[in-house]
């Protein structure tokens, strides 16, 4: 089990002290990505006697949302306590534990830019990925995708809409990497150089405290690559092994050891 | 009325009688297709799983059933490779439940997929890497080799065995056995052993990951040995249910007491891995990320009760009970550890699927609880009643027990 290399690299850094948990980037990733709401009612099902109410936006897991902002807290009393913020897309791990797993090659790690890609047109929905992924990062379409009447007209064109059945997850919105290297190409330029920001993901773009930052880890060009390298950053269970390209950075130790370190001070559960 | 039909000199209960026994049957059967035809056509949705438990009750019922229909194999290559020559009274009625739990298996995780249409991917884009690959693979070769080995049995039955050709065919399937249950049980033992491999490659899940031996994690050689080690003692079970049940003697007892012989030898083995295995695991794994043993328990539901009752009570003590001939030769003691090993495999799946997917990874997350919902149970049900429904048909039918008419 190595982790997979590639000359380009495209990671996170998220500044978890800068993140307020307003939700933004949820919202942002929903909307780029074509992501189905949860509805209750099903008007297309057409044998009533058979059809189920189906579970709304209530019911968290069974929601699809590719990036989750998870709360953080160092377990102190008031006024001791301290929260913070901690967004989480699919890490498109270097050693992914959810590409082997694959018994069909749906998920693959191979192109690059090191992103775990998602064949949706061949995923049986078999999801032993998500009981692989430890970062729940994966989603399963556990209800056909429903848009309530007018929002599907809004829709992007540019990304496909997921079939019931099937696991979906974070692309770092491949389709925007694909327009970067399109407009590169027109541009005359190189499109496996991409200058910092040409090729940017939902989330980043619309974070209002601009605690995310999106680029080439392997580019010193990047701002991405030396902020990985800041004495604040560590990745999320670095001690697994499965070399997430998301980084996360803060200055506060407690929110450092919880992203790894389970024991450490008591944190967590 | 179908008397004409039973295997030679035997009794069977009247028609109207077992129309009625098939009848309950069958209820308990629709009420677990309704509940399948609503899988299919709402979506997953409608079960208890969710986006922390992509593997549920589904996984647990198909993996614990698979091992206990492990007597299949394991007994056929005691049978014909090592000529075990008394193995041969209870031969057929491992052959039909290996067939009755691959089968279920097979149908229950058409249910448990996505997209049931796309079954078939499987073998068109195989990715070599996966365990599961593996377990489709031998799971429907095995499947066909149980079929094989079953189709000789229904050539047997009275009436068709009397046309010539039939009785050739069969005649000349049996000579050939020995090679189906050899590539039986190569099948068999490669997809016991992916199954548990499954969960040891899981490297972010610190529950079931384990190290291993060249490509396969030890949960490949633990989850093998523990279903050899259960499914043989399962079949005793199903024959002395059978029995109870019709009233009538269909095994001698000193086959049960050899099967169980050789359950608990192997349980033993296993007993002896398993202990080995989950003690490197809390001392040298666990410490080495950075977690303790405690760490993996939490509350009743996935309390420290679970894995000692599987290994010890459910473990241990049958392996002890099996081993030791004055124990195991007592009807009532044989069953009894029978059952306590039968709970423990089913509670060793269970372990493995639901705890190491409830374990929060990530130190923030926290615990969950999975409750499966009613549609999960009535198309497990659903299974179990297909099981009796074909194992009541062969019972009346055909010649299941060889040692039938001289018995009773
Ligand atoms: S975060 Fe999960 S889904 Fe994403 S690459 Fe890693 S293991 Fe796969
Ligand atoms: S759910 Fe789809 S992507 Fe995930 S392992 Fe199964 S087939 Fe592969």
């Amino acid at each position: 089990m190595q982790t997979k290399e590639f000359k380009i690299k495209w990671g996170m850094v998220i500044d978890i002290d800068k993140c307020t948990g307003c939700g933004a980037c949820m919202v942002g990733c929903q909307v780029e990505n074509n992501i189905a709401p949860m509805t209750k009612k099903d008007p297309y099902n057409y044998v009533q006697a058979l059809t189920k109410d189906r579970d709304d936006a209530s019911n968290k897991l069974k929601t699809l949302t590719w990036m989750t902002v998870y709360e953080l807290s160092n377990g102190q009393a008031f006024p001791e306590h301290e929260t913070a913020y901690l967004p989480r897309p699919c890490m498109q791990c270097g050693n992914p534990a959810c590409v082997p797993v694959c018994p069909v090659i749906a998920t693959d790690k191979n192109e690059e830019g090191g992103i775990v890609s998602q064949i949706y047109p061949r995923c049986i929905g078999c999801r032993y990925c998500m009981a692989a992924c430890p970062y729940h990062a994966r989603y399963f379409n556990w209800w056909d995708p429903l848009w309530p009447e007018g929002m599907d007209k809004g829709l992007s064109p540019a990304v496909s809409v997921r079939p019931r059945g099937v696991v979906e997850k974070c692309n770092f919105c491949h389709s925007r990497y694909l327009d970067a290297k399109d407009k590169a190409r027109m541009d005359g330029e190189d499109p496996m150089n991409l200058a910092d920001g040409a090729y940017n993901t939902a989330c980043a773009d619309i974070c209002p405290t601009k605690a995310i930052t999106f680029g080439d880890l392997n580019n010193p060009e990047h701002a991405v690559h030396d902020l990985a390298k800041s004495p604040h950053a560590f990745r999320l269970l670095e001690k697994l092994g499965l070399a997430p390209q998301v980084y996360y950075m803060s200055e506060r130790e407690w929110v450092r050891k919880q992203g790894d370190n389970y024991n450490a001070g008591g944190g967590g559960h | 009325m179908d008397s004409k039909l039973f295997p030679e000199g035997v009794q069977r209960c009247s028609f109207g009688k077992f129309l009625i026994w098939t009848a309950v049957i069958l209820g308990f059967f629709t009420w677990g297709l309704y509940a399948a035809v609503l899988v299919l056509y709402n979506g997953i949705g409608t079960t208890g799983l969710d986006n922390y438990f992509g593997f549920g009750a589904w996984i647990t019922f198909d993996l614990a059933v698979i091992a206990l229909g492990a007597g299949a194999f394991f007994t056929g290559l005691l049978k014909y490779i090592l000529k075990i020559k008394q193995l041969e009274k209870i031969i057929n009625l491992t052959v039909v439940v290996g067939f009755i739990c691959y089968s279920g298996a097979m149908l229950v995780l058409t249910l448990d997929i996505g997209q049931p249409g796309r079954a078939w991917f499987g073998y068109w884009h195989p990715n070599v890497h996966s365990m599961l690959t593996e377990v489709i693979f031998c799971i429907t070769c095995y499947c066909t080799v149980l079929i094989i080995e079953f189709v000789p049995l229904v050539l047997e039955q009275k009436q068709l065995n009397k046309i010539p050709f039939i009785h050739a065919l069969a005649h000349n399937m049996h000579v050939n056995m020995a090679l189906f249950a050899g590539i039986g049980a190569f099948l068999s033992t490669f997809h016991q052993g992916s199954l548990g491999g499954m969960y040891g490659v899981l490297i972010g899940r610190p529950f079931a990951f384990r190290e291993g031996f060249f490509i396969w994690p030890w949960t490949f050689f633990l989850f093998v040995l523990s279903a050899v080690g259960s499914g043989p003692v399962f079949t005793v079970l199903v024959a002395t249910f059978m029995e109870k049940l019709t009233g009538k003697k269909l095994v001698d007892f000193k086959t049960k007491a050899l099967m169980g012989k050789i359950a608990g030898t192997m349980l033993c083995v296993y007993m002896f891995f398993k202990i080995l295995d989950t003690w490197a695991w809390a001392t040298g794994y666990l410490p080495s990320v950075g977690l303790t043993f405690d760490d993996m328990f939490y509350g009743l539901v996935y309390g420290k009760w679970l894995m000692f009752s599987e290994i010890v009570l459910c473990g241990v003590v049958p392996a002890i009970m099996l081993i030791v001939p004055a124990i195991r030769n007592r009807p009532g003691l044989l069953y009894t550890a029978a059952i306590l090993d039968c709970i423990g495999v089913s509670l060793n799946r269970y372990i493995f699927t639901v705890q190491t997917i409830a374990f929060p990874a990530m130190p923030f997350d926290s615990w969950q609880v999975y409750v499966p919902n009613w549609v999960e149970y009535a198309s497990s049900i659903m299974i179990i009643a297909y099981g009796f429904l074909v194992l009541s048909l062969v019972y009346r039918y055909l010649p299941l027990f060889p040692q039938e008419r001289e018995l009773n």
